[in-house]
């Protein structure tokens, strides 16, 4: 379906497809290769949601037919791009841009590969959570209860659930695509 | 946060938009998600590409935790339990006498639901649901999605009732204890088994897949059938009836067991149904030539849009997503 894809504008929902089948994946390698080449870890986050944008914004023209060169080329060029123009970052925030090393990123993972982890990194981003969000997420994504009725069982209000579930659903993300935790935890 | 390094981009942070993302996820799983509210999500959308990334991020995320039912099965959920030594009273029961079920259920917090009553403890899922009951005697029930058996075991006996829904068996041979499956008042005696019930609106199937087993309908047993392999029983009030099936639909049959549905040239009608029996959400055809339509493939249970993406993609037909509802029509 990708490259078949290219050469007109894209439709949203078209434009949605490729970027959670093509691009999403590559999370783990983009922070890898963020991490790598930008000393502050606090800006990852952010770094990363600016390539997200930058590789929208150009894929709503045309979708590329190789994915993975296209967002490592966006997120290479951001870097530079960043160091370049503000001066204020020490020049040593970003290590040498010559040897900005795409080569040596893992590679891109196959995607039954992928499948077959999912359900593990479901369950990692399932266990570090809060325990009390932990059973929000639970019922509602698993026992399929409405906010309301979420509320009445266990007898706490209708925002807190909703803040439980949205801070769920940021950490299920960035586990799974963003191998989260693989990243922090230094073992 | 913010520090030298961030000031030229984007107003909002990544960790804020993906909490703006993910609150409008959560918003539109509300039951009473409107019209209106699907035009402000667009909306908030259609403003900046950092919010469509954002959002069809964690929208991803979220879809894929689905998955996660899929581990409310199996002694992987058990070891979790134990690891983290969760709701040990769910394991107290291990000590009761007789179901001395290491009942493998849910993650922690809701585990399938069971009481203790008259005529053996009940066990029931949710829709969407799907357990393990391991038995003391070596026997297994895996209840498929809104079901409940009551499970009597004893010294002298071993009785289930299917109350409701469907009921893979797996039963060790005991012949000093037939093992005695009640459901509508019908009666399944396994000789060493595996098979599968399943009550349905016109009636009750038992499909056979190992061993053999006896169906007797109506509390009289006034009529009978010895099922081997591959048979499938159709018991009514009055009626029995019993068809041979292919392998090929015998597994169709107990896909569920893995999480998906297998059609072949199944209506969308059909379809539906089915997988109406898996969600809250439910699917709904708004024509008859659609509910025609014939297709084939295999599908999770709990996930609808890689079934609505090919009614849509393949079938050329019209996906509405109304919240508690999906309308799908030419």
């Amino acid at each position: 379906m990708g490259p078949s894809l290219s050469g007109a504008a894209q439709t949203a929902s078209a434009l949605r497809d490729w970027f959670v089948r093509e691009v999403l994946p590559l999370e783990g390698m983009l922070l890898h290769f963020l991490h790598r080449n930008w000393r502050n870890p606090s800006d990852i986050e952010d770094l990363r949601q600016d390539v997200y944008t930058l590789v929208l914004r150009a894929a709503k023209e045309e979708v590329p037919e190789k994915t993975k060169p296209f967002v490592m080329a966006i997120a290479r060029n951001l870097i530079i791009d960043r160091v370049r123009r503000e001066q204020i970052v020490p020049i040593d925030a970003a290590t040498d841009l010559d040897t900005i090393d795409m080569a040596a990123d893992a590679p891109g993972p196959e995607r039954s590969a992928v499948a077959r982890d999912t359900l593990r990194k479901l369950q990692l981003a399932l266990d570090q959570l809060p325990p009390r969000c932990r059973e929000v997420v639970v019922l509602r994504r698993i026992e399929g209860l409405s906010r309301h009725e979420i509320a009445t069982r266990l007898g706490i209000s209708e925002k807190t659930v909703a803040d439980h579930i949205t801070r769920g659903m940021c950490a299920i993300a960035d586990e799974l695509f963003g191998d989260a935790s693989d990243g922090r935890r230094k073992e | 946060m913010s520090d030298a390094s961030s000031t030229a981009h984007a107003p909002l942070r990544a960790k804020d938009v993906n909490a703006q993302a993910a609150a409008w996820l959560e918003r539109r799983e509300a039951p009473d998600w409107s019209a209106s509210d699907l035009g402000e999500l667009e909306a908030w959308l259609a403003a900046s590409e950092a919010n469509c990334a954002a959002f069809w991020r964690v929208e991803a995320a979220w879809q894929q935790a689905q998955r996660l039912a899929a581990l409310r099965r199996g002694a992987r959920v058990g070891a979790y339990l134990a690891r983290h030594n969760l709701r040990p009273n769910l394991f107290r029961m291990a000590a009761a006498a007789f179901v001395a079920a290491a009942l493998v259920t849910g993650w922690q917090l809701l585990p399938m639901h069971k009481s203790k009553a008259e005529g053996g403890e009940l066990y029931s899922t949710p829709v969407g649901g799907r357990e393990v009951l391991a038995l003391a005697d070596g026997s297994q029930i895996e209840l498929n999605t809104n079901s409940a058996v009551r499970v009597d075991i004893g010294a002298g006996r071993r009785q289930v009732r299917l109350v409701r829904g469907e009921a893979f068996f797996q039963i060790k041979h005991d012949a000093a204890r037939p093992f005695v499956v009640m459901a509508r008042g019908h009666r399944i005696t396994d000789l060493g088994t595996k098979f599968l019930v399943r009550e349905r609106a016109d009636g009750l199937e038992v499909a056979l897949m190992e061993g053999r087993a006896q169906v007797d309908i109506g509390s009289a047993g006034s009529k009978s059938a010895m099922l081997l392999p591959g048979d499938v029983a159709v018991a009514k009030a009055n009626a029995l009836m019993v068809v041979r099936e292919t392998p090929r639909e015998l597994k169709s049959r107990q896909a569920w067991r893995q999480g998906v549905l297998i059609f072949d040239h199944t209506t969308l009608a059909e379809a539906v149904s089915e997988f109406n029996r898996y969600n809250r959400v439910k699917l709904v055809i708004a024509d008859a030539a659609t509910a025609k339509r014939r297709f084939g493939g295999t599908f999770p249970t709990n996930d609808l849009d890689d079934f609505t993406g090919l009614a849509q993609a393949v079938l050329g037909l019209r996906v509405e997503n109304r919240g508690q509802e999906i309308v799908i029509s030419r």
